[in-house]
């Protein structure tokens, strides 16, 4: 059978939705690091909810891609036998978990932006996209009041928390201005209405981020350079990490199901 | 923050509307409003409510397990207290 010669604008759609999952899958599994590491058995479950929550936002996404991928593959394919330069997600997602601070400023940067994108992605023409953006926002929510707390607290707490969360938020600073780049997959799905123009959201995320760091008091890193390249598929080294424990099982026996 | 400094919490949990909050068990959290968030995390991740009360366990005043003959057993044969010895109509369901 001759396949059919897909478009440029399926293949930008398709890329457009693995760029969306591809964040979710990576943070989450991330999170799921600290499964059994938490620092109290409380946090230890709030985290993995979140992890969880990210995990089935993924597979939503995955599931979207393999409907819009006319080559006929499961959601499982994308996760677990992508090479990592075929990742879409975010830099600053594959950054290590280090400390609770640094795992916190992560998560405050990205629920920061993902509140703001999914919100804006409720007004997409795409009814698949709404649909998930609709039901994400609600865990969103939860997500950013949750890092939102701990950045004021340990900002707000004591001297050396004071000191760990600034500078895990310095640190990572560097990685958010990728959120605010179009690729090209991305600008014709934003001419097309189905795509969040992410350009034009960052002085609301710079709004919403500064005064959580106020009332933690925190200041905010005022670096002009960004490291980029995640949403094309070029990483940091951590992603070949991350894949190599994610895509283990599912390299060794293809196929295999539980 | 050290954490033997996080304080317990009894969390109390309603599972819908028209029933009472129920004891589920206890938490560590280092205040009220992370103890809401963890009785939300630890508790609540089956669907099993839709409203959550935390206290802090030292606020409870406990009766005491030595006094319980005194307490309790007093009422053991007062059973005229239950409304058992009433014929209920039969249209009168769950009673």
């Amino acid at each position: 059978m001759v396949g059919r010669m897909s478009t440029s604008s399926e293949n930008s759609k398709l890329n457009y939705i693995l760029h969306l999952a591809d964040n979710s899958l990576i943070l989450g599994q991330r999170l799921g690091e600290w499964c059994g590491h938490g620092p109290v058995l409380e946090q230890d479950i709030a985290l993995t909810n979140i992890a969880l929550d990210l995990i089935g936002q993924a597979r939503y996404f995955y599931q979207y891609a393999a409907l819009t991928d006319n080559r006929g593959k499961s959601e499982d394919h994308y996760p677990y036998f992508r090479g990592e330069r075929e990742f879409k997600n975010f830099l600053l997602l594959e950054q290590p978990n280090m400390d609770w601070a640094y795992t916190m400023a992560r998560q405050f940067y990205y629920d920061s932006y993902c509140f703001v994108m999914y919100t804006e992605m409720l007004k997409s023409k795409d009814e698949q996209l709404v649909s998930i953006a609709s039901k994400a926002i609600k865990e969103v929510s939860y997500h950013l009041k949750y890092s939102s707390e701990w950045v004021i607290r340990m900002g707000d707490g004591t001297e050396e928390s004071h000191e760990k969360v600034q500078n895990a938020v310095n640190d990572l600073w560097e990685y958010c201005g990728e959120f605010f780049e179009t690729t090209q997959y991305e600008s014709e799905m934003i001419e097309q209405g189905i795509a969040v123009d992410a350009s034009k959201l960052k002085e609301k995320w710079l709004r919403s981020v500064g005064e959580i760091f106020n009332e933690a008091t925190l200041i905010m890193p005022e670096g002009k350079w960004f490291q980029t390249g995640g949403k094309e598929g070029v990483h940091t080294e951590n992603l070949g990490y991350i894949l190599t424990d994610l895509q283990y099982i599912q390299k060794t026996m293809p196929g295999l199901s539980w | 923050m050290d954490k033997k400094s996080w304080p317990l919490w009894e969390v109390f949990i309603r599972s819908k509307h028209g029933l009472n909050h129920k004891h589920v068990g206890s938490l560590h959290a280092a205040d009220a409003q992370m103890a809401i968030e963890n009785s939300r995390d630890v508790y609540t991740r089956r669907m099993e409510g839709i409203s959550i009360w935390v206290v802090e366990s030292k606020n409870i005043t406990a009766s005491d397990p030595n006094q319980q003959e005194a307490m309790f057993e007093p009422a053991v044969d007062k059973i005229y207290r239950h409304p058992t010895f009433y014929n209920l109509p039969d249209e009168l369901e769950h009673m």
